[in-house]
């Protein structure tokens, strides 16, 4: 029941709002974080990071080998495999 | 449930140590306490608990003790349930006086959410602000006082690495000892909806007794740290299902609403920061990377940055293979040398031997293994210090993964080719208690050193030095190879546990990469201390009674009846005129030979027989048995005891030629040979694949508290040696080997 609630929110930000995944924004790129998406218990870990909606996030970089990103918030760096970290969306650039 | 332990009558007050990771939080401690420490478990787990003592001026001694670092009181595993029992004094926790909150400046406000939510217990606090001379280097600024207005709770500006501010710390704390409501301001943030608050209502009328002691904003607290934690796969314990059924309710009523509660919080608490933040944290934009960031590119680099991995984890293999040897060797002389000077000086008997062989060898078996602890420990240490360690968890990740490993598993894993005893105690960088078993189950595994005495004794007595193609030696070879197949096994076994018994729900990774810091190396050598000496009094302990119960199994019973009179024996050669050295030649050849028929005539020569026909069809007779069984005291103590088996002396080492002639020559009763090839490999096959060490098991007891995993980890890599044995002896005999 939850999922369908935020699947219909997610569906209706994305058209008002262009939100674009972490997968498709290069690395340097400073953004507006808009959803966290995900396991409830891996959203609820990354909001008390403060990954919050409205938070800015810069993917500091991928590493291929590795599989990983890497995101600064609040000046922390958190690193996040790449298939959990496409699950976060964040404002595009110039919209 | 355990009973709650309430402060011994006129114990002095306790002060709990918390914060984020890698907050400086073990140095501040350090600071506080210096070396006079308890180090134990928290009640239930294995993860560490230490309490220390510090004196507040004017008021005298008071307790700290160190709470494990954490991001949120949240929970959702029994290590994670620490922080709010041992914070709030739930059960079998004491409660604290004062909580003081270590806080890294340059990362304030993420921070200050577990700030927050400490405050909201209604448990006294005084916030640490640690590192404060690094915030220029990040382009921030901290205005202390307008912080302090802020958070309500005294806030005071320390360095543990340069020990400033500590006697602030100290007031501070007695300051607010003597008044405990200068560190209980309220909740900072507090619902902003009816529903929430209805939510935290519901909840908190379900909470058990222990719940319900303090204040309401205490009960608050724990109510919302139910909502937030409780969920249906969550491994907590000692939660009521009156909680657990609330919980679930609210949750299911909040979803129907289209609300999620965990958010309503996080947000709320977040939105007070952000508000508040512009009142006491200036942040400017820097132009140019930071220190880290620099580093970073190259460390976190796919090529340059395994390059230094290598060369990381090479030095730090090579200190344990190596460079702890001359270490090691000291420790073995010197209780060589106690053994040699107590036999001279006691007299002769049972009580004797039991010292020599029981207690000083027993000893010695313990402390030979504190120079690899210290080293690995000092690797640790540095490498959690500098912040190396999130990078080798970064670049680990994925390979780790593949085999259900977390990527921090991969120092243990390694460490784990010098000796798995400190690698097993290794494993508690990890969180997860299931990552750290795991791990723990797989490195006995790896070919420790202590295997390479037998492989080689085993390959110069039976392989023949030929080459293959004319320049591959294949002695070498097979050495390699025995490697390639432990690693391949463990990997294996890894992959195959992590599937099966260990198989858990998937757990997304969230790594921090802390910023570089320079190490501080007295909280890392107080550390490598502390290490050795749980090892020393914990472990140390179950080996010693298997060292003396192994003593006992080879040496009764003490006057067993011999075929052969070795005094008559002695007689004759002393009588039959003989020079002195030939003399002494033949004496010794009696006494090793007497030895060995002691040994198989003593209990645990007995046990080689009752065991011959169980390792019979490895290829195995009783005399091997015999080795294995006196193997279990460490694994290279096999060529010492085969040595004794065959009569020609315990001085014998893996370099003997005479033990290597007499391995070749063994042969049964009916003139087969004993060893051939073949038994040597399934022999090696063996020692790779099975837990013949007692102090592998007894450090395994030691991390998980319980004698289920030690003997879980012997039986299967017991079955597993025994089938790969048979499938190697057996299947070569099919394919027309000896």
């Amino acid at each position: 029941m939850l999922r369908g609630a935020i699947n219909r929110n997610k569906n209706e930000i994305q058209s008002h709002l262009d939100m674009v995944s972490l997968r498709d924004i290069p690395p340097g790129t400073c953004a507006r974080l808009l959803e966290v998406g995900g396991e409830a218990d891996f959203r609820r870990r990354l909001m008390e990071l403060g990954f919050l909606p409205g938070t800015l996030v810069r993917l500091v970089r991928r590493v291929n080998v590795g599989d990983l990103v890497e995101l600064e918030v609040r000046g922390c760096h958190v690193s996040l495999r790449r298939a959990e970290a496409e699950q976060l969306f964040v404002e595009r650039q110039g919209a | 449930m355990l009973e709650a332990k309430s402060a011994p009558p006129g114990a002095p007050p306790l002060i709990a140590i918390a914060g984020n990771p890698n907050t400086g939080k073990t140095t501040l401690f350090n600071r506080l306490t210096g070396l006079d420490r308890k180090v134990g478990n928290y009640p239930g787990v294995t993860v560490d608990r230490a309490i220390g003592k510090t004196t507040l001026p004017g008021r005298g001694a008071v307790r700290v003790m160190d709470v494990p670092g954490t991001y949120s009181l949240s929970a959702r595993s029994e290590e994670e349930q620490i922080a709010i029992q041992a914070i709030a004094g739930l059960p079998p926790n004491e409660p604290p006086d004062v909580v003081v909150m270590v806080v890294d400046a340059t990362q304030l406000t993420r921070n200050l959410y577990l700030v927050l939510q400490v405050i909201e217990t209604d448990v006294p606090v005084v916030v640490a602000l640690n590192m404060v001379d690094m915030l220029e280097a990040t382009g921030q600024a901290i205005d202390r006082e307008a912080l302090e207005r802020a958070v309500r709770v005294p806030v005071v500006c320390v360095s543990g690495k340069k020990g400033t501010g500590i006697d602030e710390l100290r007031a501070a704390i007695d300051r607010v000892l003597s008044e405990p409501a200068l560190g209980r301001p309220g909740p900072r943030w507090i619902p902003e909806t009816d529903m929430l608050a209805e939510d935290i209502d519901v909840v908190r009328e379900a909470a058990p007794a222990e719940w319900r002691t303090g204040s309401e904003r205490r009960r608050d607290a724990l109510a919302v740290w139910a909502l937030l934690s409780l969920t249906e796969t969550d491994e907590l314990r000692g939660i009521p299902g009156s909680v657990r059924a609330a919980v679930a309710a609210r949750r299911a009523k909040a979803a129907t609403a289209g609300r999620w509660i965990d958010a309503e919080v996080i947000e709320g608490r977040y939105g007070w920061i952000d508000r508040h933040a512009g009142d006491f944290l200036q942040v400017k934009e820097l132009d140019t990377p930071g220190f880290t960031q620099k580093l970073d590119s190259v460390v976190l680099n796919p090529a340059l940055g395994f390059v230094i991995f290598l060369t990381v984890m090479g030095v730090v293999f090579q200190s344990l293979f190596s460079w702890a040897d001359p270490a090691i060797s000291a420790v073995e002389l010197a209780f060589a040398w106690l053994a040699r000077i107590s036999t001279e000086v006691l007299p002769a008997g049972i009580a004797r031997d039991f010292v020599v062989e029981g207690l000083i060898a027993g000893v010695g078996s313990v402390l030979v293994f504190l120079p690899q602890i210290l080293l690995l420990f000092l690797f640790i240490g540095l490498m959690e210090d500098t912040g190396y360690m999130a990078r080798v968890a970064f670049l680990m990740d994925r390979i780790m993964r593949m085999l259900g490993l977390n990527g921090r598993a991969f120092v243990p894993m390694m460490s784990g080719f010098a000796c798995a005893v400190p690698a097993i105690l290794a494993t508690r960088t990890m969180e997860r208690r299931r990552d750290r078993f795991l791990t723990m189950m797989v490195i006995p595994l790896m070919t420790c050193s202590a295997r390479l005495p037998i492989y080689s004794l085993l390959i110069a007595a039976l392989i023949p030095p030929l080459d293959l193609f004319g320049f591959m030696p294949v002695q070498g070879l097979l050495m390699a190879a025995m490697y390639l197949f432990s690693t391949i096994v463990a990997l294996l076994a890894a992959a195959v546990l992590s599937r099966t018994l260990f198989r858990a729900p998937h757990v997304p990774l969230i790594l921090e990469l802390p910023p570089y810091r320079f190490p501080h190396l007295p909280s890392v050598l107080r550390m490598m201390w502390l290490k050795s000496r749980v090892f020393l009094t914990e472990a140390g302990g179950v080996i010693l009674v298997c060292t003396i119960a192994l003593w006992l199994l080879l040496s009764f019973p003490k006057t067993p009846d011999l075929d052969v009179d070795y005094a008559g024996l002695r007689a004759e050669a002393q009588a039959a005129g003989l020079a002195e050295s030939p003399l002494q030649a033949r004496l010794s050849a009696i006494d090793s030979e007497e030895s060995g028929a002691r040994l198989r005539a003593s209990y645990g020569g007995r046990l080689g027989r009752v065991i011959e026909p169980v390792i019979a069809p490895l290829g195995f007779d009783w005399k091997i048995g015999v080795g294995l069984i006196g193997a279990f005291a460490a694994r290279e103590v096999f060529v010492s005891t085969m040595g004794i088996v065959y009569g020609v002396g315990d001085e014998v080492d893996e370099e003997s030629v005479t033990l290597r002639e007499r391995i070749k020559n063994e042969s049964y009763a009916d003139g087969r040979r004993v060893y051939t090839p073949l038994v040597g490999l399934s022999l090696m096959v063996f020692f790779a694949l099975a837990c013949q060490c007692m102090s592998t098991l007894a450090a395994v007891k030691r991390e998980t508290n319980s004698w289920r995993w030690p003997s879980f980890l012997f039986v299967y890599m017991t079955v597993l040696a025994w089938g790969a044995s048979f499938a190697v002896y057996q299947g070569g005999r099919l394919l027309g080997f000896e």
